[in-house]
């Protein structure tokens, strides 16, 4: 039998319904494995060793039959767990436990899914590599002298690395496709309100989406049936019934219309990505798919509008940390003023003052007009190539991330080239779809490549209906890195 | 050249839901301070904000009230800047599509328009005091719903400034959405005034004047404000946009900050809240429940009980007055006599109690059972002055003051008699007086029975038994 921590929930679940083993014996594994691993890796920022093993002997004993009883969860640090240091990677956060679970935390809780620990990223999100991270970078488990992507980097690494079951990641312009793809694992963007934001430490509000990243596509649709669903403690979650994703695993692709975005296989593209890309595509036309070339014509002004959307609304929801409630506050303050820009000064990293700053300036009265509210029609019309689209095709194909994995610093004085990363899943969080991403195939240096499939607002189904068909067509997701 | 003031208010009103804006906590005062908090109104990371159907509900009632036209489309935005009483440092409130919009208020000379009507959330409090130089902060109040009622600058005079303030609150309060205490912070006012030549309608530079904790108090900061922006362009310079706080105990204003200094708030749509279509039935639900507004009242007491136009103007101003005054007329039907000891004895107690009229006056049937002591001759008018400030004070019914007190009124024919003829015995030179035509000696006469009586005679028996005794 292969090692517990390289199992996936859905196997777990099974086993432990046979009763080969108890809860507490994949904590004791899942704990072995981080302690092994994680000085590699560098996956985690927090790891729950004792309140996992309590957690795990309470479901020995009551058997819970909850959908995650006994399953290793890691969650990304920029979602709150109640009592545990939330800091999304950034020393002005440090030493902030919040009061309460976010909402989708309270769910795995009730599920009785055990939180293994808080996982690393870019600084509240702001990256393509966590690499701007306040700790020391995530290291890609397929060569830790590469990037895991980002920022929910330590998710993606954690779950590659088998170092954890499940994860949860955010996603806002890419956050858990792209680091999913660049760790050869599955990840999940669900619709815009399709699951709580609730305790998501926020960065981009109408763009944010907590999402699984997991080892295989079951697993994913077993997650999010988990946390989806209406929150009345967030107003953009919808009021729609959460569908039995089970039922979308199935094997077959036929009828199912895919369309192929031209604009996304233009230059800036790997060779190496675009032929398995190609070949995923191939390989469901197969299978029976209907594929046809679709135009997606505004996708170049994505990466803009979504560089001033995003940061406008970063600069105002970061302005909360400010030295008075909670978290880091700067000594030797004169006055109060003083001790706003000494907190800020020191508690922020170069990225998030990056983005504070332009995020205020497009904000600023005179500017507003030619930049966000600009930005904003981009957006409408980025959402109406979809809409558009969607008319013709059940859901589109495209690359995930133009390249594999890059190497540690290799883009982080470049911001340009480091937010281009990010090119493929940008116009889809512009737009509010759901979209997977999951392995199809390695480069020639051994580094996985991610296929990104967006589907229409909330039809998740069809993405897990496409993507399962692929995965169990291929074996890319049954390799793993060979990290010990 | 002649010159005028124009003036626009800003009120912000504190309305009195059971919970809190965007959140579930109590709205409850006095209490510990930042015991009323939740991880939403401490603006905790992660933290998102959900609207309160009944702020919105209150907002809409007074939006109504004030004759404004409701927006279909609701949303919510940011206004963005530091400072510690407010917990995300950005105040959820409405920018380019405020609730409501073109309203007014009548006063008796004028209409005032009202340009805009919106929701926010109000901050928390700063303390200070006792601290040994510093400061905490008490989110108790975070998130309490605002409402901003903005008038256009119709408004031309300190004192018109004071009568819209006076009328705005009465309707308010005859809506029940608001404590309206400006004392106490749930409605507070701040004052936009300018200076130009008479006759012109451009607008000078706009001065806005803050940190006034009274009506009166608003109408010093502009009389003050305005004879200073007079005297300043009097000699030939011109007033500048700035910010001013009023010193209610040097009685002048200060310059806060310049034009230069104001903050750019980076206004954007709140995106943790979604925009809605108010739905316009239940707009006109609230307009069908909306209770009798002042005017209505005022024209209904005219002609219900036959009151002045400044009576009932009066009673009206204050609901809870009015109230009072109805409940009394539905029990007692000499209108007149009533309205006369409402707005003199017991406005009196109000204006010097500085309290409302239900801790000032009696309950509703010890008046009117006094007011029946009167008629029946039971006690005199005067007399029952007295035993009014006694049952207000007391708390007790008239009858068992004026019982205890044995201030009864003398009715009785052979006790009055007995004291006209020891007064008459007493001064037999008025008596000469009266006889030779002095006519005042009489009155004179009446005021030595009414002393010998204690003033508890009945006047009109002792006219009666002195004008037959001195007839003999």
């Amino acid at each position: 039998m292969p090692a517990i921590h390289s199992q996936t929930a859905h196997e777990l679940k099974d086993q432990m319904q046979k009763g080969a083993f108890k809860p507490s014996a994949i904590i004791e594994d899942l704990l072995a494995r981080i302690k092994d691993i994680d000085g590699k890796t560098r996956s985690y920022t927090l790891v729950n060793g004792e309140s996992s093993r309590s957690t795990a002997k309470g479901l020995d004993s009551s058997g819970s039959k909850g959908a995650l009883s006994g399953v290793p969860v890691a969650i990304k640090d920029n979602i709150c767990v109640k009592g545990e240091e939330t800091t999304c990677a950034s020393r002005i956060l440090k030493g902030f436990k919040p009061p309460y679970d976010a909402t989708v935390v309270k769910r795995l809780k009730e599920a009785g899914a055990i939180l293994l620990g808080k996982t690393n990223m870019d600084e509240f999100a702001f990256g393509s590599s966590c690499e701007t991270s306040c700790y020391n970078p995530t290291r890609n488990p397929w060569d830790t002298r590469r990037i895991p992507g980002g920022s929910s980097g330590g998710s993606a690494a954690a779950v590659a690395a088998d170092e954890t079951i499940l994860a949860l990641g955010s996603d806002t312009g890419g956050s858990i496709r792209q680091p999913a793809s660049m760790c050869g694992v599955v990840g999940l963007k669900p619709t815009y309100g399709r699951v709580s934001r609730y305790g998501l430490i926020a960065f981009a509000s109408s763009l944010d989406q907590i999402g699984p990243i997991t080892k295989d596509v079951e697993d994913s649709a077993l997650l999010l049936s988990v946390i989806a669903g209406h929150d009345e403690m967030d107003s953009t979650s919808v009021d729609l019934p959460v569908p039995d994703y089970k039922k979308a695993l199935v094997k077959h692709v036929e009828g199912l219309k895919i369309g192929v975005p031209k604009e996304y296989f233009v230059k800036g593209i790997d060779p190496q990505v675009l032929r398995a890309i190609k070949k995923a595509i191939d390989l469901l036309h197969g299978l029976g798919a209907a594929v046809e070339e679709i135009s997606l014509p505004h996708t170049e002004y994505a990466l803009a509008a979504y560089y001033i959307v995003a940061p406008a609304e970063a600069s105002s929801n970061l302005a909360r940390f400010d030295g008075v409630q909670y978290g880091f506050r700067a000594g030797g303050a004169e006055d109060l003023i003083d001790m706003y820009i000494r907190t800020r000064s020191q508690g922020f990293g170069n990225e998030a003052k990056r983005r504070i700053l332009l995020g205020t300036y497009v904000l600023s009265s005179g500017y507003y007009e030619a930049y966000y509210l600009k930005a904003q029609k981009v957006r409408t019309k980025i959402k109406e190539d979809f809409d558009n689209a969607f008319r013709d095709v059940d859901c589109i194909i495209t690359p995930t991330s133009p390249t594999a994995a890059f190497k540690i610093g290799e883009r982080l004085e470049d911001p340009l080239s480091m937010y281009l990363s990010d090119i493929y899943t940008i116009p889809v969080n512009l737009a509010g779809l759901p979209a997977i991403s999951l392995p199809c195939g390695f480069t020639g240096d051994e580094l996985p490549i991610g296929l990104q499939i967006i589907g229409k607002p909330f039809d998740e189904e069809t993405l897990f209906r496409a993507a399962y068909t692929y995965e169990q067509n291929t074996d890319w997701h049954k390799k793993r890195p060979n990290i010990t | 050249m002649q010159y005028e003031p124009v003036i626009g208010l800003e009120v912000h009103l504190q309305l009195s839901t059971r919970t809190k804006a965007f959140c579930g906590c109590r709205i409850s005062f006095g209490e510990r301070p930042n015991s009323q908090t939740c991880p939403v109104c401490l603006g905790l990371p992660g933290a998102l904000p959900v609207l309160n159907e009944k702020a919105f509900g209150y907002a809409t009632k007074v939006a109504l009230a004030l004759g404004c036209e409701i927006q279909g489309f609701v949303k919510f935005d940011r206004k963005n800047y530091y400072y510690p009483d407010l917990p995300k440092n950005f105040q959820i409130s409405q920018y380019d599509k405020p609730l409501a919009y073109n309203g007014r208020v009548s006063l008796p000379a004028k209409t005032i328009r009202i340009k805009r009507v919106h929701l926010e959330e109000d901050a928390g409090k700063l303390l200070h005091e006792g601290l040994d130089g510093a400061s905490r902060v008490d989110y108790n109040r975070a998130g309490i719903p605002l409402l901003e009622i903005v008038t256009e600058p119709d408004i031309a005079s300190p004192q018109e400034a004071y009568d819209y303030l006076t009328k705005l609150k009465a309707i308010l309060e005859y809506l029940d959405v608001s404590l309206c205490d400006m004392e106490k912070g749930s409605l507070r006012c701040d004052a936009n005034i300018s200076t130009r030549p008479k006759g012109e309608s451009s607008l000078g530079p706009k001065v806005e004047v803050k940190n006034m904790n009274t009506f009166k108090g608003v109408r010093d900061a502009l009389e003050y404000e305005a004879s200073r922006q007079l005297e300043v362009v009097n000699s030939q310079e011109s007033t500048v946009q700035e910010t001013r706080l009023w010193d209610a105990q040097k009685r002048v204003t200060i310059s806060m900050r310049s034009k230069e200094e104001a903050h750019d708030y980076r206004y954007f749509p709140e995106p943790d809240l979604v925009p809605f279509v108010a739905d316009r039935q239940s707009i006109e639900a609230v307009r069908r429940s909306l209770p009798e507004l002042p005017e209505a009242r005022l024209k209904r007491l005219r002609e219900r009980f036959g009151l002045s136009e400044y009576d009932a103007g009066v009673l009206v101003s204050d609901k809870a007055m009015a109230d009072y005054f109805e409940e009394c007329a539905g029990l007692y039907d000499k209108s007149k006599a009533l309205v006369n000891w409402i707005m003199g004895e017991i406005l009196n107690r109000i204006n010097l109690k500085k309290t409302g009229i239900r801790e000032a006056a009696p309950p509703v049937k010890d008046l009117v059972e006094l007011l029946k002591m009167i008629d029946s001759g039971e006690i005199s008018q005067k007399t029952a002055k007295d035993v009014l400030t006694e049952m207000a004070d007391s708390r007790q019914g008239p009858r068992s003051i004026v019982k205890a007190k044995g201030i009864s009124q003398i009715s009785g024919r052979q006790e009055l008699e007995d004291a006209v003829a020891m007064v008459l015995e007493k001064n037999k030179k008025s008596l000469d007086d009266y006889k030779a035509g002095k006519k005042n000696a009489f009155t004179y006469l009446v005021g030595q029975v009414m002393k010998e009586t204690g003033g508890r005679a009945n006047p009109r028996l002792v006219n009666e038994i002195l004008k037959r005794s001195l007839g003999r």
